[in-house]
């Protein structure tokens, strides 16, 4: 295809040239950033975790006496264990996702304090017995705790329990002893300490990072006997007796103690609650995509059309002369390729220049080179897509038309 | 003049109906999302209180150890301890003062079938609710006298009154808060400053429903109400007694009516701080005093996302726009033949400027109205969002009267190259060529 008589042409309609390359350049920006956008909290919602989620309830029970909670917790858990399907039965102070978060600051060295910059910020789990099995985890090296190690281990309104034993996740393991096992090695956070006897499987924070994904795992789990903060029932069944299982543990709970608040979830739900803002984001976004291409697209529709209209006559005599039809079907879509890679040159230097200054503004990533190609492509699709309607018509121009006056 | 330039319009507007459709639809889209996401944008940076924020100021010092410290760069905590607090409280250098934390009270519905449950709840000390203009249907606050007897008293929001008393005058009953008697000595009108500027740093949701019960901080924090957020700065072993630990836990505000008070209140709080370094319990002298609104962008409470949202819908407004231009455009270069027939028989350029114009403006009026209905869905829904400022999300007169400024302007602006390329036709060529 000769693309000089192309070009000739669209010299002497610049004003309309200029705006279908500019509207496809906007469009392109607008895409290639709001796609990042997309991917990045799609990836945050994919974010994985070592937990066996599908048969996971919890249920929270706040408001009761704390004097009266050893031997609450310990009824609480029987009569939970009753329950027909419960196949494992825990008490924690959080769980991943819910937002309540129990921060603390620990180094690898015995004069480390909470205040000191170069500690690590860790999430404190809280674990009863049996954590491990209720929550679902995978033990990656050492050991889950003894049953003696819950024994008279409380927190007591202190800011971190009397124990001197924890497990830590992976990427906490990683982050501390890189290249190393963590097993044996110690916590410290004066004037405690706590030796490493078990690593599990990378597990969420109650509250994500991010700007860093593998932050999201720095948790330690101790292990506490009763304590006034250990008021999350976990309770684990098969998903199909799941929702059986929170209906009967809520009842329970409530009829042994009707002055507290009790309140059930699924870990489904939690997991839902806790991402609810970041989807609803996501589906606003695709919208507007959709949308803005559809525009864009019909904008091409419309404006060929009109082209297409203004040029019957000429197209007539180029039929009259010898052109095929796909000559006229070649020659739209060449000149549509020509607006749309003009437009996505344009487009990805102001996709770049709005990725810059979101990165400035809004603490955003740099987006990946590989975004901008993928942006082109698009429009380079929807443009051959929207202009074959009008160059078909354009095509089916018959050769007669050279001979009629206009 | 302009009735039959509208007429000249309506008639070429339906000469070509799809284009027309195409054009109406496509810039209320463009209308319709950037109407949505500012009216969104415009709840959540509202002013909490328009008729004070300028009088109301935060304070804050810093108890954090030297390391890491950059003077005059690094911020202070956005909280504040309680033996902080309360030295500036008593030394009453401000009109008004207050220190605030947020606490979860569990309610007793007195109803033999209901079950308890947890309100948002701010233990705080009397000058609160005239500190920030909180308007009372009943009774009235406590006083400081209440605050240090540790009174077992309450107010409570209009919301908990109608639930738990039907609306009456409930002052002088009790309600049963974490299994204790209060007695209610006030009941506040509808108040729920939007965004709850008061709560932002305190562990508090940032929108949404105002708090249901105030009670005095000394009688919270003698029945061990515990507050939302708490930050130390340096090693502790006892959360219990947060009065003297090292810890950060209560938000202080201050009223200060005009620029010397700001100044006196700046210099006195400066002075504290370098007071507290002698005395070896800071170690930094650094301090922040800010009015409400500046507190607020500082905390940046507007989440980043609406602001996104908003940029993105004025990026697809700007692509309508010129997606308009293109089509007005295509629309007036075939339409030279008639211009050209026009400007032969008397028509001057200014005339035929101003019917493009006006066939512009019908289509900015059409896409406005439709654009105004998208942006009522738009905001239906938002308000069905899980964001916690989903239901505030309405439109309102002024935002109402911008949609039609906005599609006017935006049409306007999309009708002016067309508008100008009509006008400039040569009329002779045109007639030739026929």
């Amino acid at each position: 295809m000769e693309i000089r008589p192309i070009v000739s042409s669209l010299k002497k309609h610049r004003i309309p040239t200029l705006l279908i390359v500019l509207q496809i350049a906007l469009a392109c920006a607008v895409l290639c950033n709001a796609v990042f956008m997309i991917s990045g909290r799609v990836k945050q919602m994919r974010l994985s975790n070592a937990m066996d989620e599908q048969g996971l309830v919890s249920v929270s029970l706040q408001g009761t006496d704390p004097k009266l909670i050893g031997s609450d917790t310990q009824r609480n858990l029987a009569a939970l264990r009753s329950i027909a399907g419960v196949q494992a039965v825990s008490v924690v102070h959080t769980l991943p996702l819910t937002n309540n978060n129990w921060g603390w600051s620990f180094g690898i060295t015995p004069d480390s304090s909470v205040t000191d910059q170069k500690n690590t910020n860790v999430t404190l789990y809280f674990v009863g017995q049996d954590f491990q099995s209720a929550m679902g985890l995978q033990l990656r090296e050492g050991r889950y705790f003894n049953d003696s190690e819950y024994v008279d281990n409380a927190i007591n309104n202190a800011a971190l329990p009397n124990t001197h034993v924890v497990i830590i996740t992976d990427a906490l393991s990683k982050q501390l002893w890189p290249g190393q096992s963590a097993l044996g090695k110690t916590l410290y956070s004066k004037p405690n300490y706590y030796t490493v006897v078990g690593v599990v499987a990378d597990v969420l924070r109650p509250r994500l990072w991010t700007s860093n994904e593998s932050k999201s795992y720095y948790n330690a789990f101790f292990p506490v006997g009763a304590d006034d903060v250990m008021r999350n029932y976990v309770l684990r069944s098969t998903p199909a007796d799941r929702d059986r299982v929170l209906q009967q543990a809520v009842e329970k709970l409530q009829a042994t103690s009707p002055q507290a608040v009790v309140k059930g979830a699924t870990f489904q739900s939690i997991r839902d609650k806790y991402y609810a803002d970041t989807n609803s984001m996501v589906w606003i976004l695709v919208l507007v995509c959709a949308v803005m291409l559809a525009v864009t697209a019909f904008g091409i529709v419309g404006l060929t059309s009109f082209w297409v209209g203004q040029r019957r006559r000429q197209i007539g005599i180029r039929r009259a002369v010898g052109a095929t039809r796909a000559d006229i079907l070649n020659y739209f879509r060449t000149e549509n390729f020509l607006l749309s890679s003009a437009g996505v040159v344009l487009g990805m230097v102001m996709a770049y220049g709005v990725n810059l200054y979101l990165m400035k503004q809004y603490e955003l990533d740099r987006m990946p080179w590989y975004y901008l190609p993928f942006g082109a492509l698009a429009l380079w699709l929807i443009g051959q897509v929207a202009v074959s309607g009008p160059a078909m018509r354009a095509a089916a121009v018959p050769p007669v038309v050279a001979t009629q006056p206009t | 003049m302009l009735g039959y330039y509208l007429d000249l319009a309506v008639r070429s507007l339906r000469r070509n109906k799809i284009l027309t459709a195409l054009m109406i639809v496509t810039l209320a889209l463009g209308i319709g999302a950037s109407i949505t996401t500012l009216t969104v944008l415009k709840l959540l940076s509202g002013d909490p209180l328009p008729e004070k924020s300028a009088n109301l100021f935060y304070a804050r010092v810093d108890p954090n150890p030297l390391e890491g410290y950059v003077p005059g760069q690094t911020k202070p905590d956005s909280i504040m301890s309680y033996t902080d607090a309360m030295n500036l409280m008593h030394a009453h250098r401000a009109v008004r003062q207050a220190a605030m934390a947020l606490i979860d009270a569990k309610i007793d519905t007195q109803h033999p079938n209901d079950h308890p449950y947890f309100a948002d709840g701010v233990m705080t000390t009397a000058d609160f609710f005239a500190l920030f203009n909180a308007p009372f249907q009943y009774g009235s606050g406590w006083t400081a006298d209440d605050d240090e007897s540790r009174a077992t008293l309450v107010v409570i929001a209009d919301f908990l009154n109608n639930k738990m008393f039907g609306g009456a005058n409930s002052v002088g009953k009790t309600i049963r808060i974490d299994d204790r008697d209060f007695r209610i000595v006030g009941v506040l009108k509808h108040w729920a400053p939007q965004p709850r500027f008061y709560a932002t740093d305190l562990g508090g949701h940032d929108y949404g429903d105002g708090d249901a019960v105030f009670m005095p901080l000394k009688t919270a924090r003698s029945l061990d109400k515990g507050p939302q957020d708490t930050e130390c700065y340096a090693s502790v072993s006892d959360l219990q007694h947060l009065e003297s630990a090292p810890c950060e836990w209560l938000g202080m505000w201050v009223q200060l009516d005009d620029s010397t008070a700001v100044a006196n209140y700046r210099m006195f709080l400066d002075g504290y701080a370098k007071q507290q370094v002698a005395l070896g319990r800071f170690k930094r002298s650094e301090t922040s005093l800010l009015d409400l609104m500046s507190w607020l962008s500082d905390q940046q409470v507007v989440p980043n996302d609406a602001k996104l949202q908003t940029y993105l819908a004025f990026g697809f407004l700007l692509i309508c726009v010129v997606n308009t231009v293109g089509l007005l455009l295509a629309k007036c270069l075939r339409r030279s033949r008639e211009i050209g027939v026009r400007r032969a028989l008397g028509a001057t350029r200014r005339d035929i400027f101003t019917q493009f114009m006006v066939e512009a403006a019908i289509v900015g009026v059409a896409g406005g109205v439709l654009g105004l209905v998208l942006a009522v869905l738009g905001l239906w829904g938002v308000r069905h969002q899980p964001a916690q400022y989903a239901s505030l999300a309405h439109l309102d007169v002024e935002m109402f009267l911008v949609t039609f400024a906005v599609a006017l302007v935006a049409s306007l602006i999309a009708g002016l190259l067309p508008a100008w390329r009509a006008c400039v036709v040569a009329p002779a060529p045109q007639l030739k060529a026929a």
